[in-house]
């Protein structure tokens, strides 16, 4: 994470597969459907990607680390009604052992791309779903690399936030009527 | 999607990063103070004797005592929104603030007689500390709530009740330029009452907005 700090991609994506591995073997063992696993896998990434500044650099990665995917997991995990008791604590000792990307894909990522505006969607699905690159992207949807860069940032963090609100509609539908009043609003 | 894809938009977006909370919350800040300022001076304003106020310590007492719990506050809010930051000098310094004004109260019993402790404490403007202190601090809660929104807090509401306590202390810093009642007897009861209402309405924003 630190070379990926410093602007090292292949570094940041060889940390952030690690992460999705360790993770979705966790997640898996409480014995959710592959599908609400990787869409908890994709939270987690979202939000270590998002907060990833809040990482003091001088200090260990591991606690770092754990605390954002607590956090994450927690009310995702409850959402499905799975395990909330899931052995986050280690997550950076077991970092180096990748593990192969399964065929499983989520959707919840994908149901909350519909809502994004159509500059964010349209450089969101070029660039992961087409694999483009940036300068490519721009080219095919006629703006700046510079547009790109602002188009994606801000529709992933769009992302991050309906995943998020998703878990409050959950939780305000199913469980807790009372939460649903501290729900809802703010995000619509 | 598939998780492949999802870290291929995440490594394409590395360039972008966030600001961190505290670097967020100078400008945000700067610009709620100016607000709170311009209420100031349109409702309240200085007290008329405010150079006379200056040579006695009592009146300087408050905004020095205000400013210290801001100071912790600020540091504490930051920190809370900042993932395995050490909260313990913050906490320390917060301390040293309660004891600041624990001593000012001791000293102030023992420098007035009995008789004079209750109208001391019961002051002359209560109401107006009460309401005005929470509504110049308003601003700055809403500038520092949207500054937390850079970090990760892991306790909402409390990073919320923390960033309420901060905007209240720097509020009342203000407020005491216009304040008339200077005993720490005043000060401890009614500007820790309107410090304990805002920061209960920054909890409870703050477990809506600081969500993530």
């Amino acid at each position: 994470m630190r070379a990926a700090n410093a602007g090292d991609a292949a570094a940041y994506d060889r940390c952030l597969r690690s992460i999705a591995g360790v993770l979705r073997a966790r997640v898996r063992r409480s014995g959710l459907a592959a599908a609400d696993t990787e869409d908890i896998v994709q939270e987690v990434l979202l939000a270590v990607h998002l907060k990833r500044h809040t990482w003091d650099e001088t200090r260990p990665f591991g606690p770092w680390l754990q605390a954002i995917a607590r956090h994450k997991v927690i009310d995702a995990m409850r959402r499905r009604g799975g395990r909330t008791d899931l052995p986050l604590d280690d997550l950076a000792d077991v970092l180096p052992a990748p593990e192969a990307e399964p065929a499983a894909r989520g959707f919840e990522v994908e149901r909350a791309l519909q809502k994004l505006s159509a500059a964010e969607r349209a450089a969101v699905e070029a660039i992961t779903v087409d694999g483009a690159g940036i300068a490519e992207t721009a080219q095919k949807l006629g703006t700046s690399p510079g547009a790109v860069r602002v188009a994606l940032h801000r529709g992933l963090r769009r992302l991050a936030r309906l995943a998020e609100a998703a878990d409050e509609d959950f939780r305000g539908g199913a469980e807790a009527p009372a939460a649903r009043a501290k729900g809802g609003h703010e995000r619509r | 999607m598939k998780t492949d894809d999802l870290i291929r938009g995440l490594v394409a977006d590395q360039a972008t990063r966030e600001r961190l909370p505290g670097s967020a919350l100078a400008p945000w800040f700067f610009g709620g103070l100016l607000v709170s300022f311009a209420i100031f001076l349109a409702v309240l304003g200085f007290r008329p004797d405010f150079f006379q106020a200056l040579a006695t310590v009592r009146f300087v007492l408050k905004p020095v005592e205000m400013l210290l719990f801001a100071g912790a506050a600020g540091w504490l809010a930051v920190r809370l929104a900042t993932p395995g930051a050490a909260l313990r000098p913050p906490l320390g310094l917060l301390l040293a603030a309660v004891a600041l004004l624990v001593a000012a109260v001791l000293g102030e019993l023992l420098a007035v007689p009995a008789s004079a402790w209750v109208p001391r404490l019961v002051g002359s403007s209560a109401g107006v500390c009460v309401a005005a202190v929470p509504l110049l601090a308003a601003p700055l809660l809403a500038a520092t709530l949207l500054a937390l929104r850079h970090g990760a807090p892991l306790r909402p509401a409390l990073a919320g009740a923390v960033a309420g306590l901060f905007s209240a202390a720097a509020a009342a810093a203000l407020y005491a330029l216009h304040c008339r009642d200077d005993s720490p007897l005043f000060v401890a009861t009614w500007y820790t009452f309107a410090a304990a209402l805002t920061a209960a309405a920054g909890a409870a924003l703050g477990r809506k907005m600081l969500r993530w």
